[in-house]
C-alpha cells in the first residue's frame, strides 16, 4: 500500500513529523517499507507559460523561448526539451532557484544566447522519474504560482509492508483510523452526501451467487464528456500512490479505491444487454480481460454478466468489450462486495495479482459499496459531468458479515501481555480505533466497526491494545515456569560431535541442496522410490535427494575444477525414499579425494585408497564401543561401487550403508579418476553408543607370539581372524596383523601374513609351554580350514 | 710403595687425559681390575707382616679411593661432553609443519546453528524434530492458514502430486511437539525449510530454528526477556532491539524482531532477525492444550541471516556453493 504523505495529512490530524509518522507507523505494525520525498526544495519554482519560442541560431536542438512568469514578467530563456512548445505550462526555476539535484539557477549565456531560468522536467524537480522533457501543466494552471503551493509540494510517497490480517489500511480513510488512534487525535473525513439524481437511467441485478457476492450496488451515469481529463490534484495522488493515470473513469476508479478501499468498475452501459446478473462461472466459459489475455474460468470463479455474456472477473477484473472507451457516454458503475473466500486465490489461478483482487481477498468492509458508490458519483460529475440515475442494491443482508462483540477480560489481558495497562487507557484505544466499547463484569465487551472483521475473538483485542500501547511499553523478564530438565540419552552420540569428530580427521562439512536432477541420478542408477516433487524450480533441482553422494560428489567436483586436488568433505542430512509417508532417513556421507595425507616433507605421498575411507568407518564404529556388531560385506553392492573396492556395511546383520571406490565406469561419465572414495551409513546406528560397564583389569600379564603364514589370496582377513579366534577361544586377547606381503619368494595367487597373538589367561601367568600350544593350535586350524602354511 | 705412589701419580695425570670413556675404562682396569696395580698392592698385603700390614692397607686403600674419585670425576666430564655432543647433533628445524596435522571444520551454518541451540538448551529448551516432507494440516492448517489463505502466498511451497509438500518452516515441528504431550513444554527446533524461491538473498533450502515455550504463566513479556537475553547471548554483546506488530496467522500477538545493526560504512541501520508472538489460541486447540489454562509463545529464526551477521558472510549462496577456499574459514 502506497499512499501520498499529504492525502493521509488531510484525513486526520497528525501532530509529528514526517520521520517520526513513519516510525509511528512501523512500531504500529504497519511496516513502512520505503519513503521517498517528492518535490522538497521547490523555492524558486513556479508555473510559466510558453508565448513564444524561436530556434536557436546556432544550434539545431536549442530553442530560444519567451517566457511569462507572472509577477516577474517576460523572461528569455534557452530551452533544449523536444516538448517546449508556445502555449503550455511548465515549471520554470527562477534564477537564484536551487533544484532538488543541487544545481543552482543563474542568469548564463547558452551558445551566446542569454538564459535567465530553467524549464524543468518532473525528474529534474525530484516529483516524478520522467525525463522526456517538460512537465507539462494543465493549461488552467496559474502563471506565476509556486509550482509547490499548485502541486501540493513537497510531500512523500510512503510504502507499507502491509500484513494480510489489515485490509482496512488498503485505503486512506482506514489508515487514517489506525493514525488516530496512534496520536489521539480525530479523523477528517466528512460523512458522504448523496448525488441528486437527475436520470432515469436503471438496470435490475440478480444476485445468484449465494453468499459468494451478497452485495452489489450500481447506478447508471449518463451523458458524460469522453474528453474530460483527469485533474491535476488526482492525478497526482494516483501518482504518488504508485498508480499511473490512464482516463479520467478509471482514475476516478482507482482514486475511490485508494481513499477508501473500496474497488470498484466503470463499465460501458451501452454495452450491457439487460439485467446484470452476479452468478458463478460455468465451467469452460471464457471471457477477454481488460488486459487483454483470455481468463479460462471454471464454476470456482464469481462472474459479473449481463443476460447474454460474462462482463467481468468478479473480484479481479473487468472484461475488454465492456470497458469504458474514449467514447463512452453512459457508464454503469459497480460497487460490490464480494466474500474474501470467493475470490481468494482466484486471481493467482489466472496468472494475475489486481489491486482489487487484493483487497477482496483479505476482505473489505461490507458497508463501504453505498458510500464509495456516491464518492465515485461525485467525482465523476464533477469531472465528467453527467447525470446520475438512482442507484440500484441487490443484496441478501442474512448473508454480509456481521460485527459481534467480543469479551476482553483484564486479567487475561494482563495475563498475555504481562504487563497492567489502565482501565482508561484501554478504553481509549478502542474508542480511537472505531469501536463500541460497554464495561463488562470482567472488564470490556468491544463491538468492531464493519471494517476490521479481524476482530474475532478476545485476542484479537489483546493484539489491538498492545499494538497501540506499544510493545515498547511491554516490560522484558525471563520466564517463571515450571521447567522440565531435559534428559540426554548418554547411550546416543550427538550429531555435532560425531561432525567434530569428521572434522577432526581432515573433513570439511558440506551442505547440499536437497534437490537433484533426474539426469544425475539415472547416472549414479538411482532410480527406484525417487520423491519428485511436482512444481520444481528447475530440473536440476527436481527430485529429493535418494542419497548424499551425487551431491557431495558435485561438490568434489567443484572443487577440483578450482585447483583443490586433495579433496574430504562430509555432509549430514535427511535421504528420501517414495512411501506413505515418504520415508525420510538422517544419513551421513562422506567423500574424498587425492593423497591419503596431506603433502608433507617427511613422508612420501601416497594415494588414498579403500582402507584409509575404512579407517575412517572402523574409527567411527570404535566410537559406539561395540564394533563385534558390525562386520562389513563384499557381496550386495550398488552399481555405482566398484565391484571388488566396495563393500557393504551391516549392524547386526542388516545393512546400514556402502564404503568404496566409484565404479570406474561412472567416475569416468563424472570426469573423476580412480582415487575418489566415498562412505555413506544410515545415521542412526552410528550415534548408537553402549553405555560403558566395569569388569577388572587383567591381574596376569598378556603374552605375545608372531607367527607368518602363506595363504591363497582368496581367504579374507575376517576368514583368518575366526578361524584364528574359533580355535583358541577367550585365550587369544587381540590378533593383530602387522605385515602383509606378496610377490618374490611367495608362490603367485598366495600371499604371506605375518600377525601377532595376544594371548592371556584370566586365572594365571600364561607359561612359555601354555604359549606354544596355543601357537600350534592356531597354526593346525589355519591349515585345515584356509590352506596355510606356516613358513620358516 | 714409593713404586705404587709414582705409578698413582702417574694414572691421576693419565685419568685427567683419557678423552674417551673407552680410553678412560682401559686405565680403570689397569688400576683397579684384578689385574690392576692397585689389585696387586692389595694382595701383595698377604705377604707382609702383620704391624706392617696395617699401615701399608691403609695406605693402599687410600690410593685406591683416590683413584677411584679421580675416575669418576672424568668420567662424568666425559660423559657431560658425549651428552653435548649428541644434543648438538640432534638438533631439529622444529619450525618444520608437524606430521597429519590437517584437520577439517564444520560448516558455518551448523557452527551458527549449534550455538543457537546451545543457548536454548541452557534455557531448558530441548530439541525436537519433525519430517521435512509434510502434510498441508501441519504445516498450515493446523497453524491456523486457512486454505487460500494470503497469507499462504507468502510462503511459496514446493508440492508433491499427493498432496504433501516440503515445509516452509519449522512451526509445523511445534504442532508436533503439543500434540503428544501436555505443558509445561519448551522446545527447539532446527531444520531445514524449503520456499520455491531462488536469486541472490533467497535460496530454495534454508535452514530456521523454532522455539516454543507452553506454560500457565509466559506473558508477551517473558517473550520479549527471552529473545532480548538470547541476542545477547549469540552476539556477546547488547543492541538496542525493538519489537514490531506483526501477523503470523499461529501467534496473536505477534512481533517482528530487528536489532540496530552497525555497518560497515559506519551507518546503523534495523535489521529484522526473528519473528515471534504469543501462540494463538486456536493452534493450542488444535493441538488439544487448553488455551484458558495455558498460554505460551513462539519464535522463528532464520539460521543463514544470524550465520551471516556473526561471521561477516556477504552472499547467502556462498553457503551452499561447498567451496573449500570458504568452507575453510570456519575451521
Amino acid at each position: 500500500m502506497k499512499f501520498s504523505e499529504n492525502w493521509l495529512r488531510e484525513l486526520v490530524e497528525i501532530k509529528a513529523d514526517r520521520a517520526a509518522l513513519a516510525h509511528a507507523l512501523t512500531m504500529a505494525g504497519l511496516e513502512v517499507e520505503e519513503l521517498t520525498v517528492l518535490g522538497d526544495g521547490l523555492a524558486g519554482v513556479v508555473v510559466a507559460e510558453i508565448v513564444a519560442a524561436e530556434k536557436h541560431p546556432e544550434a539545431d536542438r536549442l530553442q530560444v523561448c519567451t517566457v511569462n512568469a507572472g509577477q516577474a514578467g517576460l523572461l528569455q530563456i534557452v530551452c533544449g526539451a523536444p516538448n517546449a512548445r508556445v502555449g503550455i505550462k511548465v515549471p520554470l526555476a527562477m534564477v537564484g532557484a536551487s533544484l532538488p539535484g543541487g544545481l543552482s539557477i543563474k542568469a548564463a549565456k547558452l551558445r551566446g544566447v542569454e538564459s535567465f531560468g530553467m524549464l524543468c522536467s518532473a525528474k529534474e524537480l525530484d516529483i516524478d522519474a520522467d525525463t522526456s522533457g517538460l512537465l507539462e501543466l494543465p493549461l488552467d494552471a496559474p502563471v506565476g504560482k509556486p509550482l509547490a503551493d499548485y502541486m501540493g509540494l513537497p510531500d512523500a510517497s510512503i510504502e507499507l509492508k502491509l500484513t494480510p490480517n489489515r485490509p482496512d489500511c488498503l485505503g486512506l480513510v482506514g489508515l487514517a483510523h489506525d493514525v488516530a488512534a496512534l496520536f489521539g487525535s480525530a479523523v477528517n473525513v466528512p460523512a458522504q452526501a448523496a448525488a441528486a439524481v437527475t436520470a432515469k437511467a436503471c438496470r435490475g441485478i440478480r444476485l445468484e451467487a449465494g453468499k459468494d457476492a451478497p452485495r452489489y450496488l450500481g447506478r447508471v451515469v449518463e451523458g458524460i464528456d469522453p474528453a474530460a481529463r483527469t485533474p491535476l490534484w488526482l492525478a497526482e495522488r494516483l501518482r504518488r500512490s504508485g498508480l499511473r493515470p490512464i482516463s479520467a473513469m478509471v482514475d476516478i476508479a482507482n482514486y475511490v479505491m485508494l481513499e477508501l478501499g473500496q474497488p470498484l468498475h466503470a463499465f460501458d452501459n451501452d454495452t450491457l444487454q439487460g439485467d446484470i446478473v452476479v452468478r458463478h462461472a460455468r465451467a469452460g466459459e471464457t471471457l477477454k480481460l481488460l488486459d487483454g489475455s483470455t481468463a479460462k474460468l471454471d464454476e470456482g470463479f464469481v462472474l459479473i454478466a449481463d443476460e447474454h455474456k460474462p462482463l467481468a472477473v468478479a473480484g479481479v477484473m473487468g472484461g475488454f468489450d465492456s470497458r469504458v472507451t474514449d467514447t463512452t457516454r453512459n457508464i454503469f458503475l459497480e460497487s460490490a462486495h464480494f466474500a474474501p473466500a470467493a475470490i481468494m486465490g482466484r486471481a493467482r489461478k489466472l496468472g494475475l495479482h489486481t489491486d482489487a483482487s487484493h483487497r477482496f481477498e483479505r476482505g473489505v468492509d461490507p458497508e463501504l459499496p453505498r458510500r464509495a458508490l456516491e464518492r465515485a458519483t461525485e467525482l465523476v460529475l464533477a469531472i465528467a459531468g453527467g447525470n446520475a440515475g438512482p442507484v440500484l442494491v441487490a443484496e441478501h443482508v442474512a448473508d454480509l458479515p456481521k460485527p459481534a462483540a467480543v469479551t476482553l477480560r483484564r486479567a487475561r489481558l494482563k495475563r498475555v501481555l504481562g504487563v497492567d495497562v489502565a482501565d482508561v487507557e484501554v478504553a481509549r484505544i478502542f474508542t480511537a480505533l472505531g469501536m463500541r466499547v460497554e464495561t463488562h463484569a470482567e472488564g470490556w465487551r468491544i463491538t468492531a466497526p464493519s471494517s476490521r472483521f479481524d476482530i474475532e475473538r478476545e485476542e484479537d483485542l489483546i493484539e489491538e491494545v498492545a499494538r497501540i500501547f506499544g510493545y515498547d511499553n511491554i516490560p522484558t523478564h525471563s520466564p517463571a515456569g515450571a521447567l522440565a530438565l531435559a534428559i540426554e540419552p548418554e547411550a546416543r552420540i550427538n550429531e555435532l560431535a560425531l561432525r567434530e569428530q569428521l572434522a577432526a580427521r581432515g573433513y570439511y562439512e558440506a551442505v547440499n541442496l536437497s534437490f537433484l536432477s533426474a539426469e544425475l541420478l539415472a547416472r549414479w542408477g538411482f532410480t527406484e522410490r525417487l520423491v519428485p516433487l511436482a512444481n520444481p524450480l528447475s530440473a536440476d533441482l527436481a527430485i529429493m535427494r535418494p542419497s548424499l553422494l551425487p551431491g557431495l560428489i558435485e561438490a568434489l567436483r567443484h572443487n577440483r575444477a578450482r585447483q583443490q586436488e586433495r579433496v574430504r568433505m562430509f555432509e549430514l542430512a535427511r535421504v528420501f525414499a517414495a512411501g506413505d509417508p515418504p520415508v525420510e532417513t538422517p544419513s551421513v556421507a562422506i567423500v574424498a579425494s587425492g593423497n591419503a595425507h596431506a603433502e608433507q616433507w617427511g613422508e612420501p605421498s601416497r594415494q588414498l585408497d579403500f582402507h584409509d575411507l575404512k579407517g575412517d568407518l572402523d574409527a567411527l564404529i570404535a566410537w559406539g564401543g561395540e564394533p563385534q556388531r558390525w562386520s562389513v560385506h563384499a557381496d550386495g553392492l550398488p552399481a555405482w561401487l566398484h565391484p571388488g573396492r566396495g563393500a557393504r556395511v551391516a549392524r547386526d546383520g542388516e545393512t546400514v550403508g556402502y564404503l568404496g571406490a566409484l565404479h570406474p565406469q561412472l567416475a569416468r561419465t563424472l570426469d573423476l579418476g580412480a582415487d575418489v572414495h566415498v562412505l555413506e551409513l544410515t545415521l542412526e546406528p552410528l550415534l548408537a553408543r553402549r553405555l560403558p560397564l566395569a569388569r577388572p583389569v587383567p591381574r596376569f600379564p598378556a603374552v605375545r607370539r608372531d607367527i607368518a603364514m602363506d595363504l591363497p589370496e582368496e581367504i579374507s582377513w575376517s576368514q583368518i581372524e575366526q578361524t584364528v579366534r574359533g580355535s583358541l577361544g577367550l585365550r587369544l586377547q587381540e590378533l593383530r596383523l602387522f605385515d602383509r606381503y606378496s610377490g618374490k619368494g611367495v608362490e603367485a595367487g598366495r600371499k604371506s601374513l605375518a600377525m601377532g597373538l595376544i594371548l592371556q589367561d584370566a586365572s594365571r601367568t600364561l607359561t612359555d609351554d601354555d604359549a606354544d600350544r596355543c601357537v600350534r593350535e592356531a597354526v593346525a586350524a589355519l591349515e585345515q580350514t584356509c590352506k596355510a602354511k606356516l613358513r620358516g | 710403595m714409593d713404586d705404587l705412589d709414582s705409578r698413582a701419580a702417574q694414572a691421576l695425570t693419565d685419568i685427567d687425559k683419557a678423552d674417551t670413556l673407552e680410553a678412560l675404562d682401559a686405565l680403570r682396569v689397569g688400576l683397579l681390575g684384578k689385574s690392576g696395580i692397585v689389585t696387586a698392592a692389595l694382595k701383595a698385603l698377604g705377604t707382609l707382616a702383620p704391624d706392617e700390614r696395617k699401615a701399608r692397607g691403609a695406605e693402599v686403600n687410600r690410593v685406591k679411593d683416590r683413584l677411584a674419585d679421580a675416575l669418576a670425576a672424568r668420567k662424568q666430564i666425559l660423559e657431560q661432553a658425549e651428552m653435548d655432543r649428541r644434543l648438538a647433533s640432534e638438533r631439529l628445524d622444529i619450525s618444520l609443519p608437524g606430521r597429519d596435522g590437517e584437520r577439517g571444520g564444520i560448516h558455518p551454518i551448523t557452527r551458527a546453528l549449534e550455538r543457537i541451540s546451545a543457548i536454548f538448551a541452557r534455557l531448558g529448551y530441548q530439541r525436537a524434530d519433525g519430517p521435512e516432507i509434510e502434510d498441508d494440516w501441519h504445516n498450515f492448517e493446523a497453524l491456523n492458514f486457512p486454505p487460500h489463505h494470503p497469507a499462504r502466498a507468502m510462503h511459496d511451497t514446493f508440492y508433491f502430486g499427493d498432496g504433501r509438500l516440503l515445509r516452509t518452516h519449522t512451526s509445523p515441528v511445534q504442532i508436533r511437539a503439543m500434540k503428544g504431550r501436555q505443558p509445561p513444554i519448551r522446545i527447539i527446533a532446527p531444520g531445514k525449510v524449503y520456499r520455491s524461491d531462488s536469486d541472490q538473498t533467497h535460496s530454495p533450502m534454508f535452514h530456521q530454528i523454532e522455539g516454543l515455550l507452553v506454560d500457565e504463566t509466559s506473558s508477551m513479556a517473558d517473550l520479549k526477556g527471552t529473545l532480548a537475553e538470547f541476542i545477547r547471548a549469540f552476539f556477546e554483546r547488547d543492541f538496542e532491539m525493538r519489537f514490531r506488530p506483526s501477523y503470523f496467522p499461529f501467534t496473536e500477538p505477534s512481533a517482528e524482531v530487528d536489532i540496530r545493526w552497525d555497518a560497515e560504512d559506519g551507518s546503523t541501520r534495523w535489521l529484522e532477525v526473528l519473528g515471534c508472538g504469543m501462540v494463538h489460541p486456536n493452534v493450542l486447540e488444535n493441538c488439544g492444550i487448553d488455551p484458558e489454562r495455558y498460554s505460551g509463545f513462539a519464535f522463528g529464526l532464520g539460521v543463514e541471516r544470524f550465520a551471516m551477521l556473526r561471521y561477516g558472510v556477504s552472499d547467502l549462496r556462498a553457503f551452499f556453493e561447498n567451496d573449500l577456499r570458504f568452507l575453510k574459514q570456519f575451521a
